[in-house]
């Protein structure tokens, strides 16, 4: 093999590829996409959902055919010789195939041999990926016992047990916690910068993206915009502005004001204020609200700016008018609508929720923020009257749905971490059916679920099976369904999770529209800077509240001295690694 | 208790959207039991119609010859062999050549003319004995016939006492009319069970499940709401095969629809809440449906359909009284070709209840109270 | 091509043994193949051992006496005295109908008024009612109730009470099951059972599951190939078939004391064919379709269903109509239940065993071979 074709691990030239749904209808995965992997670099493949990230990565790895063009992968062109690509290089798909019912070990020996690496080599390398990945201690505890984060890094200790010539990643860190991505990233960018390894990954995180070395925008099976993150950042010089929120009044408000104006591309609470990218350098006027200048300062542009920038040049306008509820909801914001005292769950001799109280008052947004298996769901499927508590008190609208009567069901809405409607039946259907389900009926059933359509834009899609609506469509279902029956309190679980940047933005718009509403809202999030639209925060880890407050409040403890206002990631980094380090002292003291 | 009925109505409306709604499974709900019906209706036979034996004449006499063309124009006998030689046997057995080898000795006439009983053997390929022993069955009744006629057309007195014989329900005394009426339980029981058992497996794995628990409904009509499509489901599949049965089998109704229709609810009732008890334990869909297939083996083996129940062993026989299978079965044989009345039916009926009153309550339980 | 030097030889026999433990480990922690390869045969073994018998005995029968006579007396005591019946008497027919109709008896017969003055003039009767619903049982009892009178008759004329005794007897004799249990040949076709469960339907649902949880994905971007990860399925599904093969032989011997009389090896080597057969069918359906709901569905009804309906070990296929007969050359069950009933009770019959082998050889190759075409390295 040439050092030319070496210099190049992947060489892809017009590739097209296309599907067919199950309606018959054509699907463009792949238009006319060309990019070139260089050797020792990293490259990212970032772009909404459907944007064809996760085909590109498959017709690299030999998975499937391309219609058209040519792809050159470590040398090799892949369609001829898909074996020869696989036996060089390492891929970890989307959802990494770990055998849950084997142990870290079993599933490490496994890919070893699959790999043919000696038991010399093996002496060498696994002490590396232990000790990279921190397995270690875990060895012989069951994949499917790991939290998300550690199956994600024992996917990647799986396709780095031989050196590859070129490794894929697909969306790594999707549903992984702030800290385990990090590590993770660690990994990964020791690899291509110590090792030389020539690393292609997708993510719809694109604080991750800008760590790479090249970053391919794509949109829609075609490639907006290619270059090095610096390059794409550039589209946004001298359009990004922070805007100081005036007394009172909530950022995210703010936010949601800012980002409906015309020539505001994006706006996102930051560290209480709020920062917003323009159409055009000068357009500030755009942020003077009902007459006020605003006084934005101008602020050094990131990747995502960038990124939002290009997409408003392709993806159209969506409507930014957040949501009407038909009436709002009643009551005085000083109530107590969710109480959680003193409460308890233990599974055997572990305790996943270890003694934690917390109030939430009506059109609240409250947060419940931690690592992988800190104890988030199970506090969730507690609320919600899916798991019975060990021990303690917990209310909500003024009841323990675990042992209510099914009216007191009535007044929440909840939407699953996973799409939970019925797949083959049609967004009709469902929402009839839940709006049935929530004792709706005549001409109220009618209006709502016309209301809910109007609200989400699903009418277009009205009769399409729901497994089949676009990502982000099955969202905007599962959130109409939960509102049909205009619930006083609505949770979320992991709402956003695998979400890209674009349907975050219209996620939160609502939500936060709900809460000015009177709508009570308890979500949990990995997105840290979606704690920022929350009024309080809770960040759990082991079972235990570590800290409890407003996203100010939080932001404090980790704020450096004298130093800038830390990022809330930094925040909750910071508080947990300090609680568990504190956690591990009397251990090692004993 | 409005607002309960609605929501009920509701979810049975989603679950046959759900099962209906794709043109495939529509096609496998109806299909494999018609398809099932008209394949194991024909297989499923103990009757013989084509029985191939070979010959062994030591008399060569005119009687023997008179017997034989009754075998052979039996319509049921087919000769594959006549054989010249004792040791001959053995080859037209061992490679299944013959089923019976039919041995006529030397004085077979003689025997006959002196009413001194002559002694005809018939061998049978034991390797099935149940078709071996039917196929016997046949070869006496012909050889008796045969001889009591031979003797009086020869002027001799015949046997001292006749036999007449007469079948109650099923005067040919046709298998067909014992299986496929008993295919009707059978067949629907396979299908709802295997339906409930998978369906609430399913939404717990696509969390569905989870989503329908905190809306308002309430256990029990979750239960009620699943359990009624598939009772509908098995009430089209009988009613498919009940139609194949008597247009296609023409085997005649001797009851009343309302009858059968009313023990079937039951007997549906009953299956669909086994189908959910596992359904409510299982975590997943694989767990459902081997537990199901678990079930269902003894039930259908335990049930009568293949083999009496009076001929098991006592303890086995203690399982079949909860088998809904059983009484499914008897209660379509009694109204099917008995004609049978509802005061005759009610222990079977009864017990159908309680199997039902026990597994939906448990269900319906389950569904909350499940860990994880 | 350089990668095939460096991952032929060696490698190719790691990887294999290495997927073949990785199955093996999932088989060991999964209660499902637990069930299906072990708890499953031995629910059957009793099932067919026990629970199903053909064998009629102690027919309940409803004996009609209208009159009491000597002759009467002897024609009744026929039935009382045979194993076949338990017999109790009734005094009217319409009391003996009452008894048919709630099943408490199985048959009436009935022994007529004059029944002692008829026999004297040779033209007694004795009428026997059958409850024909249950039709095999009913036409077996009625063999029985005839064979008990015709003995009943020979006793008599030997002891010369009448002139003639019955016209002909007939000797039956069973070959290769001189007891007419019925264990003998069901046993055996529970081995067809149990083959299939755990090569064909387990093997599709532990497919379909790698299929459905994306273990294939990164399976399939390493040096393996589709072969190899068929091998690696084949092989520990294999050794479970066999064990299920060896308890059922025990069981069947232990238990019920079924002979063997044909060899051990002709068995194994048949059971190997059978058990390729069932697992290339597995690997295939599970390849096509991909899901383990479905796989299982299509499993059940074109393995399970025929191997117990329409393999002949339950149901003759002699008595089946041609069309259905033909229907029955499909599946490969038939030949195996062939191959086996003959060495369990006959021998070593090669009229019988060779052709019957030679097809599930054939069927074998084919079945693995579209197994192989199937399963490609390709997602979607």
């Amino acid at each position: 093999m040439s050092a030319d074709v070496q210099a190049v691990p992947v060489s892809a030239q017009n590739l097209h590829k296309s599907f067919k749904r199950g309606t018959g209808e054509i699907v463009k995965a792949l238009d006319d996409v060309s990019f070139a992997a260089k050797a020792g670099t990293l490259t990212a493949l970032v772009g909404p959902d459907g944007a064809g990230k996760t085909t590109l990565l498959r017709l690299i790895a030999g998975l499937m055919v391309p219609d058209q063009g040519e792809l050159e992968v470590v040398g090799v062109k892949v369609a001829s010789d898909p074996q020869a690509v696989q036996d060089r290089i390492g891929y970890m798909p989307q959802k990494f195939g770990l055998y849950e019912d084997l142990s870290v070990q079993e599933n490490l020996d496994l890919y070893a041999d699959l790999h043919g690496v000696t038991s010399e080599q093996r002496q060498e390398v696994y002490p590396r990926l232990f000790e990279m990945t921190q397995l270690g201690r875990f060895r012989e505890r069951l994949a499917g016992k790991l939290s998300g984060g550690m199956k994600q890094k024992l996917g990647l200790a799986c396709t780095l047990v031989r050196a590859p010539e070129l490794l894929l990643l697909d969306e790594p860190t999707v549903g992984v916690d702030p800290l385990s991505r990090r590590e993770l990233w660690e990994i990964v960018l020791k690899l291509v910068r110590e090792d030389g390894l020539t690393v292609v990954v997708s993510t719809s995180y694109l604080d991750e993206a800008e760590l790479c070395d090249h970053a391919v925008v794509m949109h829609a099976g075609k490639v907006l915009s290619q270059g090095t993150p610096d390059e794409i950042t550039a589209e946004a010089r001298d359009r990004v502005f922070i805007v100081a929120t005036p007394d009172g009044m909530p950022a995210r408000s703010l936010q949601a004001r800012l980002f409906q104006q015309k020539g505001v591309i994006d706006a996102v609470p930051e560290a209480g204020q709020v920062r917003v990218v323009l159409e055009a350098p000068d357009g500030t006027e755009a942020l003077a609200i009902d007459g006020h200048e605003t006084a934005p300062r101008p602020a050094k542009p990131r990747f995502e700016d960038g990124f939002m920038v290009l997409f408003a040049t392709v993806a159209e306008r969506a409507e930014r008018s957040g949501m009407e509820l038909d009436r709002p909801v009643s009551g005085n914001s000083a109530d107590v609508v969710v109480e959680v005292d003193d409460l308890v769950r233990s599974f055997g001799d572990f305790t996943a929720v270890d003694h934690i109280s917390f109030k939430v008052r009506r059109g609240e947004i409250y947060g419940l923020l931690g690592p992988n298996g800190a104890g988030k769901s199970t506090t969730f499927r507690m609320l919600c009257g899916l798991l019975p508590a060990s021990h303690g008190r917990l209310q909500v609208a003024g009841a323990d749905l675990r042992t209510s009567r099914a009216e007191a069901r009535q007044k929440l809405g909840y939407v699953a971490q996973k799409f939970s409607l019925y797949g083959q039946l049609s967004v009709d259907e469902n929402l009839d059916f839940f709006a049935s389900a929530y004792g709706l009926r005549g001409r109220r059933k009618a209006e709502r679920i016309a209301w809910a359509k109007r609200q989400f834009e699903l009418d277009q899609f009205a009769s399409l099976p729901s497994i089949q609506l676009p990502g982000g469509f099955k969202q905007r279902l599962a959130m109409g369904a939960a509102l049909l029956h205009e619930p006083d309190i609505l949770f979320l679980d992991e709402a956003t999770s695998g979400a890209d940047p674009m349907a975050r933005r219209e996620f939160w718009g609502r939500i936060t529209a709900l809460s000015e509403q009177g709508v009570t809202v308890i979500v949990t999030t990995h997105f840290m800077e979606e704690a920022e639209y929350c009024d309080r925060i809770i960040i759990l880890d082991a079972g235990q509240n570590l800290a409890e407050g407003t996203p100010a409040e939080i932001r404090a403890h980790a704020r450096p001295e004298g130093g800038e206002e830390a990022t809330m990631e930094d925040a909750f980094i910071a508080i947990v690694e300090q609680a568990r380090s504190a956690r591990a002292q009397p251990k090692a003291a004993a | 208790m409005l607002d309960s009925l609605l929501r009920i109505l509701a979810l049975i409306r989603k679950e046959l959207l759900a099962i209906l709604k794709d043109p495939r499974s529509r096609i496998s709900l109806i299909g494999p039991p018609v398809i099932q019906c008209l394949v194991f209706g024909y297989a499923a036979t103990y009757d013989l119609n084509n029985v191939s034996y070979a010959l062994l004449d030591h008399d060569r006499s005119s009687a023997s010859r008179a017997l034989i063309s009754r075998l052979d124009g039996s319509g049921v006998f087919t000769r594959v062999g006549t054989l010249e030689v004792e040791r001959q046997i053995a080859e037209f057995i061992d490679d299944q050549r013959a089923l019976l080898v039919i041995t006529i000795p030397q004085d077979f006439e003689r025997g006959l003319q002196a009413s001194a009983t002559p002694a005809v053997q018939v061998i049978a390929d034991g390797r099935n004995s149940n078709t071996a022993g039917t196929a016997q069955g046949y070869v006496s009744q012909i050889v008796t016939s045969f001889g009591a006629e031979w003797q009086a057309a020869h002027g001799l007195p015949g046997p001292p006492v006749q036999i007449t014989t007469r079948a109650w329900y099923n005067p040919s005394l046709e298998t067909r009319w014992y299986m496929i009426p008993a295919l009707v339980g059978t067949i629907t029981m396979m299908m709802t069970m295997m339906l409930t058992a998978m369906s609430v497996a399913r939404e717990r794995e696509e969390g569905t499940f989870d989503q329908l628990l905190v809306t308002p409904f309430r256990p029990s009509e979750i239960m009620v709401g699943k359990a009624v499509p598939a009772m509908m489901v098995g009430l089209i599949q009988a009613t498919m095969i009940l139609l194949v049965a008597q247009l296609w089998f023409r085997i005649p109704f001797a009851g009343s629809y309302l009858i059968l229709y009313c023990g079937l609810v039951l007997f549906l009732a009953a299956s669909v809440g086994i189908g959910l008890f596992i359904s409510s334990i299982a975590g997943t869909m694989q767990q459902a449906m081997i537990g199901s297939f678990v079930l269902l083996m003894p039930f259908m083996l335990l049930s009568g359909l293949t083999s009496p129940i009076g001929n098991m062993p006592q303890v086995l026989q203690y399982f079949t009284f909860i088998n809904p299978l059983r009484y499914a079965i008897s209660i379509t044989h009694q109204v099917y070709l008995e004609g049978a009345g509802f005061g005759q039916l009610l222990p079977e009926m009864l017990a159908l209840v309680a199997i039902a009153a026990v597994t939906l309550p448990i269900a319906a339980w389950m569904f909350r109270n499940r860990l994880g | 091509m350089s990668s095939v030097t460096t991952h032929g030889g060696g490698g190719r026999w790691r990887r294999i043994s290495a997927l073949i433990r990785k199955e093996t480990w999932q088989i060991f922690r999964d209660p499902s193949s637990i069930i299906v390869g072990i708890i499953m045969p031995m629910v059957l073994l009793v099932l067919f051992g026990y629970g199903l018998s053909f064998d009629v005995k102690n027919v309940p029968v409803a004996i009609v006496m209208e009159e009491s006579s000597a002759e009467a007396r002897g024609a009744a005591s026929s039935f009382e005295l045979s194993d076949y019946f338990s017999a109790r008497e009734v005094k009217t027919m319409a009391e003996a109908e009452r008894l048919l109709l709630d099943k408490s008896v199985n048959a009436i017969v009935r022994i007529p008024a004059d029944f002692a003055r008829r026999m004297e003039q040779g033209t007694a009767e004795i009428q026997i009612l059958v409850h024909g619903t249950d039709a095999n049982t009913a036409r077996i009892s009625l063999g029985y109730a005839q064979g008990a009178i015709a003995v009943w008759m020979a006793r008599e004329a030997a002891l010369g009470r009448v002139v003639t005794g019955p016209p002909i007897d007939v000797e039956n004799r069973m070959w290769f099951n001189d007891a007419n249990n019925s264990s003998y040949f069901l046993v055996p076709g529970l081995v067809v059972l149990v083959m299939t469960l755990i090569g064909a339907l387990l093997t599709s649902l532990v497919v379909a599951r790698e299929w459905e949880r994306g273990t294939f994905e990164a399976l399939f971007v390493t040096p393996v190939r589709s072969t190899e990860i068929l091998l690696g399925k084949t092989v520990p599904y294999f050794v479970l078939g066999m064990m299920g093969l060896a308890l059922s032989i025990a069981g069947a011997k232990l238990l019920f004391d079924v002979p063997i009389r044909g060899s051990l090896v002709l068995l194994v080597i048949a059971s190997t064919l059978y058990l390729i057969v069932a697992l290339g069918i597995g690997l295939l359906i599970s390849s096509v379709t991909k899901s383990q709901f479905v796989a299982s569905q299509i499993t059940i009804i074109v393995t399970f269903l025929p191997a117990m309906m329409l393999s002949g070990f339950m149901f003759d296929i002699r008595s089946m109509p041609v069309a259905i007969q033909a229907i029955t050359h499909i599946f490969p069950a038939r030949y195996f239940v062939s191959v086996l009933q003959t060495l369990f009770l006959a021998g070593d019959i090669w009229a019988v065993v060779l052709p019957n082998a030679a097809v599930l050889a054939g069927m074998a190759a084919l079945l693995m071979g579209l197994a192989i075409r199937a399963t490609r390295k390709t997602i979607g």
